[in-house]
């Protein structure tokens, strides 16, 4: 999709005569109105919010007492790099990422892959069938986990010891904890793995044709043609996955009622953030700690729009 | 598995004396590819799906059963037999000659015990050497419904239902809406700033919503709407990215000509929108309509902020994380609610799967 955005067609309004400019302005005022719930909807529930909310974490605000609010300068972010939980819930957030994002893409591309294979029958009950679990709601879906924690008696860990792995204490071990979280996430994958289903349809079939002509293997024309050719769609589902991951919140919230056990390996960044604005009413701290995971996001999306400009391979050509 | 595929398929081949390249063994040894492939597609989901199996097992068991040894996974109860109109547990029983017979324990002993046949309990009683303590019990297949009663009572699952339709409907309604009137107006007007517009637009689905979160909160609050619907629904009648988007791309493929005609006609731009753009969209909109229902159906984080305290206006997922903060001890209660929880999006999914994945693939990256 967001070769879909480089590639907007810029299109210059051509010089025109005057006596048929007025067309053309009514024809703008109508689409100012059309996209008017949009533009107010910004101002009112976006840029105003963030404006105010970076205002916010420059003072001491809370909402019981809003009338002592005072202007504290950097003390807020001060504190931040003071704050051992803050330091501990970046470290969690960072430790979840680097096992859920590849999970996840490594999954819906997987899942995507069989579910378009040309001699797959029944492709649609298929695809319905794993793009279900994403109705599931993930309250739900994490007590199906949080149902029997048991390592021995908890259903994943009879299944691993009958075929002879090992059983694992999956969430109440800091290290266990976020392979399991990253499993849980499976559920939720449907979106991505539509997504891909929708790449590789667009991969046109005559390149495989030609490859195999050329005796290349399923790896090399996975290698050389899909990943190529599917690196906008990839791209754009990293950066959404990368996105949620920062946001992460339900379940972890859900597994341990908002306590961050097993030893604050899950205080996720946005568990600390809802616990010191919503439940210790630090407003402003809660402010800055939203901007800090704005600034994190933001630069993590960069670095990666960088590295795209020479990996991801747009069709339309460079722009 | 597949190694061994087209061995036995070409011996098969020689067998009925067909060449390899028959058209008989070339089609059948089509079947049997796609077959093998199918199966091995439904393992993988088989697997995928597998804690849903634990859920509905879950949710019918007696309370207990999974932490008892022994005990089955499916739902079943201790199996029990009348014997001179006493009931005494049923145990599988190894006999001398090797073979294992399910037998009424009535006089356990320490080293040897006395059993009876159940089928033919007027028979001289068995007596069984060893120890009885080490044999296995018999379990009869009991599900039990009552879990399902009662997490519906005790969470008051018809307000629940009532609440999470009401806030999804409306949210949804409000979501469509506003984003068909922005998609259309992005997709078939000329305007100066259109394209950093629709930049900005894009760009908000990166921005993080707690960079908001606090001030709308605080705005909500000072407005009153805190402990009301209102947050839940309002925000979302503004147009969002990841619809605009979609819908935007699908308006962009309506032939221009069309508007065209109808404008000749003497259509407003309202009119073109109403009878051309949306009867020609309804695949779009319905995947897009869906999307929404699902998200409002299952948010969790919003409604916690401003309905943790009105159990009386809550959805169902905040009920049932609350519901298994209270009760983590009976799985089978929080399984039966989860359940419960889950069956309205599934079976509305279900209902609409066709519509949904279709207009999801064509509103997919490509177009």
């Amino acid at each position: 999709m967001s070769a879909s955005i480089e590639e907007l067609p810029t299109r210059q309004l051509p010089a025109r005569p005057a006596r048929v400019l007025r067309p053309s302005v009514r024809e703008a005022l109508w689409g100012y109105v059309y996209i008017g719930p949009w533009l107010v909807g910004l101002v009112v529930f976006t840029a105003g919010p963030m404006l105010v909310s970076l205002l916010m974490s420059f003072t001491d605000f809370n909402l019981v007492h809003p009338e002592t609010t005072t202007f504290v300068g950097l003390d807020n972010y001060v504190r931040m790099w003071n704050d051992p939980t803050i330091w501990a819930s970046l470290i969690a957030t960072f430790k979840f990422a680097l096992i859920a994002i590849p999970v996840t893409m490594l999954a819906s591309l997987a899942f995507a892959m069989l579910l378009t294979h040309p001699r797959l029958p029944a492709k649609g009950p298929l695809r319905a069938l794993v793009y279900m679990p994403i109705m599931i709601p993930l309250v739900a879906s994490t007590l199906v986990w949080i149902g029997s924690p048991n390592t021995e008696t908890g259903w994943l860990n009879q299944i691993l010891g009958a075929v002879g792995l090992p059983q694992p204490d999956w969430i109440n071990s800091e290290t266990w904890i976020y392979p399991a979280l990253s499993i849980i996430g499976l559920w939720a994958i449907g979106n991505f793995m539509l997504i891909n289903i929708a790449g590789l349809q667009a991969v046109p079939t005559e390149l495989y044709e030609a490859a195999r002509m050329d005796g290349a293997g399923a790896w090399t024309s996975f290698r050389r043609i899909t990943i190529p050719l599917m690196s906008p769609v990839l791209f754009y589902n990293l950066v959404i996955v990368l996105i949620g991951t920062f946001q992460y919140f339900t379940q972890a919230y859900t597994m341990t009622n908002g306590r961050g056990d097993p030893n604050n390996a899950t205080l996720f960044i946005n568990l600390v953030l809802f616990r010191e604005g919503f439940v210790f009413n630090h407003m402003g701290y809660a402010a800055a700690i939203a901007w800090l995971l704005f600034v994190i996001v933001l630069a993590l999306t960069l670095v990666l729009f960088r590295v795209a400009r020479s990996r991801v391979y747009y069709a339309g050509g460079d722009r | 598995m597949t190694a061994s595929a087209p061995a036995r398929d070409a011996s098969e081949a020689k067998q009925l004396s067909f060449s390899d390249r028959s058209p008989v063994a070339k089609s059948y040894r089509r079947f049997l590819g796609r077959s093998m492939l199918l199966m091995f597609t439904l393992v993988i989901i088989g697997a995928y799906l597998l804690p849903l199996l634990y859920m509905v097992t879950t949710a019918f068991q007696q309370p207990g059963q999974s932490t008892t040894p022994g005990a089955p996974v499916w739902p079943a109860v201790p199996q029990t037999a009348e014997f001179e109109g006493n009931p005494y547990p049923v145990y599988t029983v190894p006999m001398p000659d090797g073979a294992s017979r399910q037998l009424i324990l009535i006089e356990p002993g320490r080293e040897s015990s006395v059993f009876v046949d159940p089928t033919d309990p007027t028979a001289t009683p068995i007596e069984w050497q060893g120890r009885w303590r080490t044999l296995t019990q018999a379990w009869t297949f009991a599900p039990l419904v009552d879990n399902f009663t009662t997490a519906w009572n005790q969470l008051n699952f018809p307000r629940l239902l009532r609440n999470t339709f009401g806030i999804a409907l409306l949210s949804t309604i409000g979501a469509v809406l506003s984003s068909i009137l922005v998609a259309y107006g992005f997709a078939r007007f000329r305007f100066p700033g259109r394209n950093a517009l629709f930049v900005i637009l894009i760009a908000t689905i990166i921005l993080p919503f707690q960079v908001t979160l606090l001030p709308q909160y605080v705005m909500f609050t000072w407005l009153g709407w805190n402990g009301t619907w209102l947050p839940l629904i309002i925000p979302h009648c503004f147009a969002n990215a990841y619809n605009v988007f979609l819908l935007r791309q699908y308006f962009m493929s309506i032939p221009r000509e069309l508007d065209e005609a109808a404008m000749i006609d003497g259509a407003g731009p309202f009119r073109v929108l109403r009878s051309i753009i949306v009867p020609q969209s309804v695949a779009a909109i319905v995947a897009v309509s869906l999307f929404h229902f699902f998200f409002a159906w299952n948010d969790f984080f919003v409604p916690l902020l401003y309905l943790a305290s009105k159990p009386e206006l809550q959805p169902v997922s905040i009920a049932i994380q609350q519901y298994n903060a209270l009760y983590a001890t009976q799985p089978t209660l929080i399984q039966a609610a989860a359940l419960m929880t889950m069956a309205v999006p599934i079976a509305v999914f279900l209902l609409a799967q066709r519509a949904f994945m279709r207009g999801v693939v064509v509103t997919g990256v490509e177009k």
